[in-house]
């Protein structure tokens, strides 16, 4: 018997019990909706923080200032001495691999333009910046070494605060006021979105480390060469932590940290931190996953108690087939088809269903959901290989049966 | 057993049918079958010895629990000897495998029922088909086969009527047309008129004249005398021995039915 009278066949025993059939493959539509849900949200919510890692920039170190203890009591990170245009200089020239070093020291500040106005994050940087961060200019230009030595009164301000102060308008040209000094916009930052701690990272004005430490940020008890955080961005070929044990040995020595004492500064690598997250979130993908093959699992038992069914139901229909001549392989086929044939049209309505869902979650959870059409195809093959497991066994009993006794049988 | 006399064996080929003395085409040879059930056997047939030549019409008769059954499912391929042979076609099904047992009920028999065996909601013309599909080589146009043989017995223009859409007499034909439709050399009828009226059953059984007049053996068992009288040969049996083999002298002569 050929693979399409076998499909034939399987299809008109499906139709001739329309309900049962239906609700036989409840079991696979669930099973496979539920996959195709479970990790579409896991791998959406990966790849959302996989983006976040690469907002980060690649190949990068962030040094702090470490944390002070006064009188036993710990004053949080930054509190310490300062790290200072020396210690960034020293790292510039002292660590190998080092691409490009920005130092970013944040403050608060009001900006004004027109009669709007807005509370933002002021950060001193140097020209080297958007390089580190691998942060590119949505217009306009980025600064230059001239700006950082003369003090330029230049900005490049962030997409949300161009959302506050110049809807519709291009900024760059005009001037605005950062307390009560006025400041050309130089340049408009591409958009970043959140960060993975939900501070909207476009929500800042850069402006020349020089001139925001000395007067907009210097009434804020500003040390005189403090540059905040340093960022380093390293070259392909440098291992980062080689690179921190290198940055770690010569901020001691340049900081005096004796021997034995704790750091005075601490060296993050970022990314190493979110990608432990990814992780995380990827074992949470894979047990998710695992819960819903559970419910594949129970449907194609479902498969197989009807399965049983229909083949006592139909013995006299199977011992007619064995005497007008069909095989042992070919009752076995007939029955796996119509088994596997379950099977898959429930893993379409599933697929189908677990889509829609799926967009659906998306939407009404503002979550992060990605649907890879590999999890289709796994989907579809998993409900294919429950067919062929649980349709196996009733297939077999069926082509063992012995066609004179399935003859006789009512 | 009133109509009846002389016993067979050796006996001669029925006269028209071209049949080869050298082998016949089902020969058994001291055909035994045991059943075992539980610790009991039951000897269904014991140390049989027949044949039946090419073109000949035989009916198999005897109480239930003779082992005309037995014989039955044996001469069809359903079911292998436990000692002796069995030639059908000039092979030994006790020698076969499944899979050849399969092919050779494909292509050397045809089966009919007494519950005519027809698929729920399918029309005549796929059921006739059924045995094309098994056939290997799978036949070019299966349709075309099974609508000539539905057009042979009578039913052309029922092609799409589903089992319950026709009569009882009708569905025989549909299932004749099936054991036909793959030419097998014997036509196997296990009381094919046992669910039928007594016309409808001599209709049935004039086809079965025809078809043998045209060269297929045909062989029905049954325990009614008056369809035994359509064949030519008649064994009984009893207890699972032949205890009577005896040429049909006053043949009974098909009345009406398509011709």
């Amino acid at each position: 018997m050929s693979f399409f009278d076998s499909f034939e066949v399987a299809w008109s025993a499906l139709r001739a019990n329309l309900l049962r059939s239906i609700l036989t493959t409840l079991g696979i539509i669930i099973g496979v909706a539920s996959v195709i849900v479970l990790v579409a949200v896991g791998a959406g919510a990966r790849q959302d923080v996989e983006t976040r890692i690469a907002s980060l920039g690649t190949n990068m170190l962030v040094v702090y200032s470490g944390s002070s203890r006064v009188r036993g009591r710990a004053g949080g990170e930054g509190t310490d001495k300062e790290l200072s245009e020396g210690d960034l200089n020293a790292l510039h020239n002292g660590v190998g691999g080092v691409m490009a070093i920005s130092g970013q020291l944040n403050g608060a500040g009001s900006v004004v333009f027109g009669n709007a106005n807005w509370t933002t994050t002021l950060s001193g940087v140097h020209p080297d910046y958007l390089t580190v961060r691998e942060w590119p200019l949505a217009s306009g230009r980025d600064f230059t070494p001239q700006d950082l030595r003369s003090s330029a009164k230049v900005a490049i301000l962030g997409q949300s605060v161009v959302k506050q102060l110049f809807p519709g308008e291009d900024p760059v040209g005009t001037t605005i006021r950062i307390k009560n000094t006025p400041f050309q916009v130089v340049g408009v930052l591409s958009s970043k979105g959140s960060s993975s701690f939900g501070r909207d990272q476009d929500d800042l004005v850069l402006l020349p480390m020089t001139i925001a430490r000395n007067q907009i940020l210097g009434k804020s008890g500003v040390t005189p060469d403090q540059v905040g955080q340093i960022y380093i961005k390293f070259d392909n070929q440098t291992n980062l932590a080689d690179a921190q044990e290198e940055i770690e040995n010569l901020l001691r020595q340049r900081r005096r940290v004796k021997a034995g004492d704790e750091d005075n500064f601490n060296v993050r690598n970022l990314a190493e931190f979110m990608k432990a997250r990814t992780e995380v979130l990827s074992t949470m993908t894979y047990l998710l996953g695992a819960t819903s093959v559970i419910s594949l699992i129970v449907g194609g038992i479902g498969i197989m108690n009807i399965m049983l069914v229909s083949v006592t139901e139909r013995t006299r229909e199977i011992g007619l087939r064995m005497a007008v001549g069909g095989r042992r392989r070919d009752i076995m086929r007939q029955f796996l088809v119509e088994a596997v044939s379950l099977c898959l049209i429930g893993g379409l309505i599933g697929t189908v269903l677990g889509v829609a869902s799926a967009f659906i979650v998306a939407h009404a959870g503002e979550m992060a959901v990605l649907i890879s059409p590999s999890v289709i195809f796994i989907a579809m093959g998993a409900a294919a290989v429950t067919g062929v497991f649980f349709g196996f066994f009733p297939a077999r009993q069926a082509a063992h049966l012995n066609p004179i006794e399935a003859l006789r049988s009512e | 057993m009133t109509a009846l006399a002389l016993t067979a064996p050796p006996r001669t080929p029925a006269k028209n049918a071209a049949a080869s003395a050298k082998t016949p085409l089902i020969r058994a040879e001291n055909v035994s079958k045991i059943y075992t059930m539980g610790d009991q056997t039951v000897r269904a047939l014991d140390n049989v010895s027949v044949t039946i030549e090419d073109g000949d019409f035989v009916a198999i008769m005897g109480a239930s629990g003779s082992g005309k059954s037995t014989m039955m499912n044996l001469i069809g391929a359903l079911d292998v000897p436990t000692s002796g042979a069995l030639y059908i076609d000039g092979r030994d099904i006790s020698e076969m495998t499944a899979d050849e047992l399969a092919e050779l009920r494909n292509r050397r028999i045809g089966f009919v029922f007494q519950q005519f065996n027809l698929l729920a909601r399918t029309p005549a013309v796929r059921q006739v088909m059924l045995p094309l599909l098994y056939a290997r080589p799978r036949p070019q146009d299966p349709e075309a086969m099974a609508m000539e043989r539905l057009r042979q017995v009578g039913l052309g223009d029922r092609a799409d009527h589903h089992p319950r859409q026709l009569s009882g007499g009708q569905q025989q034909r549909v299932a004749i047309a099936r054991a036909l439709v793959n030419n097998p050399k014997i036509l196997l009828a296990d009381e094919p008129t046992g669910a039928l009226d007594t016309k409808t059953s001599e209709e049935i059984m004039a086809l079965f004249c025809r078809l043998n007049d045209q060269g297929i053996t045909v062989v029905v068992v049954t325990h009614e005398t008056d369809i035994a009288e359509f064949a030519r040969r008649r064994l009984t049996f009893r207890d699972g021995r032949i205890v009577d083999d005896a040429i049909n002298t006053l043949r009974r002569t098909p009345q009406g039915g398509p011709s």
